[in-house]
């Protein structure tokens, strides 16, 4: 479970990026957060995992605060919550399993880590993951000669061996092709339903977070707009969030 | 009828509005000047002159007469001295690149985050990197007297300064999505360097460090001029006896050695990156 409870953040420069934001997600739920650009999806999403640290108010993660947590302890919750990002954000020149077992540094110590002497059930583990994305036979292929969609799939593999219990993915998609931003969201889906690992998701295809989503939530100018699951998600609210009629190029077209 | 068509959009375009003027020149002229200004008053403070290197091509030709025939038998007694030089090098860039990657760590602002560690770390190497090799190598002979290891000493010291430099730039310029990857899922600071920074520039740095092992047989060929072993103790001993047929030898030697190594290091080079 993550709650919010009254988290605002207001930048140096005055900026509000997150006004008052009162949410709970459950276990489990498939959340897609929507909006213009700039309206805060993804101040929301890394105020989380506190890639982004907020000015007012507290996040707390399966009941563990980790807006007070410090050292090892804000190390520990990271360790369970996965992250997926618009870039990738692998390490080019190593291998894909390279990558996909840095998820498990958290899990030893630094000593062992930095030697690279992961133990065989970290690397079964780090195997199974990139199996259930469907792409074992890269996992001795350096990072950089795999395509957009591949890429993306090993940054899912690297939340699976980190056996996150939370997955955030911003903009998982804004970079690749209609084609593998279905399969990548297909793999998502079916993590968050055979795993049961909780999903929240940035994305500004509207008809892609219908078709995936179990729940809404809008965002405009740094507040909560909109909360619901999809059947309530009409193309008006929409409109009322993004303030404007929906566009041509939020929608990604017919699914393939 | 294409013709027409085009002879008729011409007539149709509007005039051109108000055209900015082109940029002045003025910038380049003067900069021109200025070089030319510099090169003359330098030329003029230190009394060079054509004239005088016009004079001075009679005693090249004497000194290019008495260096050959090389004196061929001359490469064996210097083997061991050139292998010597070789040695050095090896162990001052090896040394020098072990201590260059924790203080180019320090010296990147984007791994320390605070000025007070990094701008600190930064003088430091600025400052090494101000003393030429052959005074440190000079400072160390008079310290610990004559022979390889103050040479040793004096490249590791220059290696450092080098490699650290090439490293933290390159360090300040890496993609900087592992890294915030890293951090996502717990990373402490060594894992994080060693997951998110390392594999990107660990190919550069064995380029660098080749790179410096080059420039380094170069410098340890001399730095036996003022005392730190290797091949240049004999260049100051041939010259001083004026034997310019063995000083041609040792060049000659020196050449082949430095190109075969700049040769291979560069073929390695292009490999790694």
């Amino acid at each position: 479970m993550i709650e919010f409870k009254n988290v605002s953040k207001v930048y140096p420069n005055g900026t509000i990026g997150l006004n008052d934001i009162n949410l709970t997600i459950e276990p489990g739920e498939f959340v897609v957060i929507v909006g213009l650009s700039g309206a805060g999806k993804s101040t929301l999403l890394r105020s989380i995992n506190r890639l982004h640290e907020i000015t007012d108010g507290e996040i707390v993660i399966h009941g563990q605060s980790i807006t007070k947590a410090a050292g090892k302890e804000l190390l520990k919750i990271r360790r369970d919550i996965g992250m997926i990002f618009q870039n990738f954000n692998l390490v080019k020149r190593s291998s894909v399993l390279k990558n996909v077992l840095s998820g498990r540094v958290g899990y030893h110590s630094t000593l062992r880590t930095v030697l690279g002497m992961f133990p065989k059930e970290d690397i079964d583990l780090s195997l199974r993951a990139l199996e259930r994305v469907n792409i074992l036979e890269k996992a001795y292929s350096r990072a950089d000669e795999l395509s957009g969609g591949q890429q993306q799939r090993v940054s899912i593999a690297r939340a699976l061996a980190q056996e996150a219990k939370i997955i955030l993915a911003d903009e998982p998609v804004a970079s690749l092709d209609p084609l593998t931003t279905v399969q990548v969201m297909d793999d998502l889906q079916r993590i968050n339903r055979e795993l049961g690992i909780t999903t929240i998701v940035n994305l500004h295809f509207i008809d892609l977070a219908r078709q995936y989503a179990t729940r809404i939530i809008g965002l405009r100018a740094g507040e909560v707009v909109f909360d619901g699951p999809v059947s309530d998600a009409t193309d008006e609210k929409f409109s009322e969030i993004y303030g404007r009629e929906i566009s041509k190029d939020e929608l990604l077209g017919e699914p393939v | 009828m294409i013709n027409t068509e085009l002879n008729s959009g011409k007539q149709t375009q509007k005039p051109l509005g108000h055209i900015p003027s082109p940029p002045s020149k003025l910038k380049h002229y003067l900069t021109v000047l200025i070089v030319i200004g510099l090169l003359w008053a330098s030329a003029y403070k230190t009394d060079a002159t054509f004239e005088e290197l016009i004079l001075g091509f009679p005693e090249m030709g004497k000194l290019f007469n008495e260096m050959l025939p090389p004196d061929w038998a001359y490469f064996k007694p210097i083997i061991e001295p050139m292998l010597e030089t070789i040695r050095m090098a090896v162990l001052g860039t090896t040394f020098g690149a072990i201590l260059a990657i924790p203080l180019s760590l320090l010296a990147a602002s984007n791994v320390v985050k605070s000025k007070v560690l990094f701008y600190p770390t930064r003088m430091l190497l600025n400052l090494n990197r101000t003393i030429p090799d052959l005074l440190t190598a000079a400072i160390f002979v008079s310290i610990f007297g004559l022979g390889a290891f103050p040479g040793i000493l004096a490249l590791t010291l220059f290696s450092l300064g080098l490699i650290s430099k090439l490293l933290y730039e390159t360090i300040e310029a890496i993609d900087k999505g592992p890294l915030e990857a890293m951090t996502a899922v717990g990373a402490n600071k060594m894992q994080w360097i060693f997951f998110g920074v390392v594999p990107q520039i660990s190919a550069h740095f064995m380029s660098y460090t080749l790179y410096t092992f080059e420039v380094n047989v170069r410098a340890a060929a001399v730095l036996g001029l003022v005392g730190a072993g290797g091949i240049g103790h004999y260049y100051e001993k041939t010259l001083g006896f004026l034997q310019y047929d063995r000083v041609a030898s040792i060049i000659i030697f020196t050449l082949v050695i430095v190109l075969i190594i700049d040769y291979t290091s560069t073929k390695i080079r292009e490999k790694l990156l």
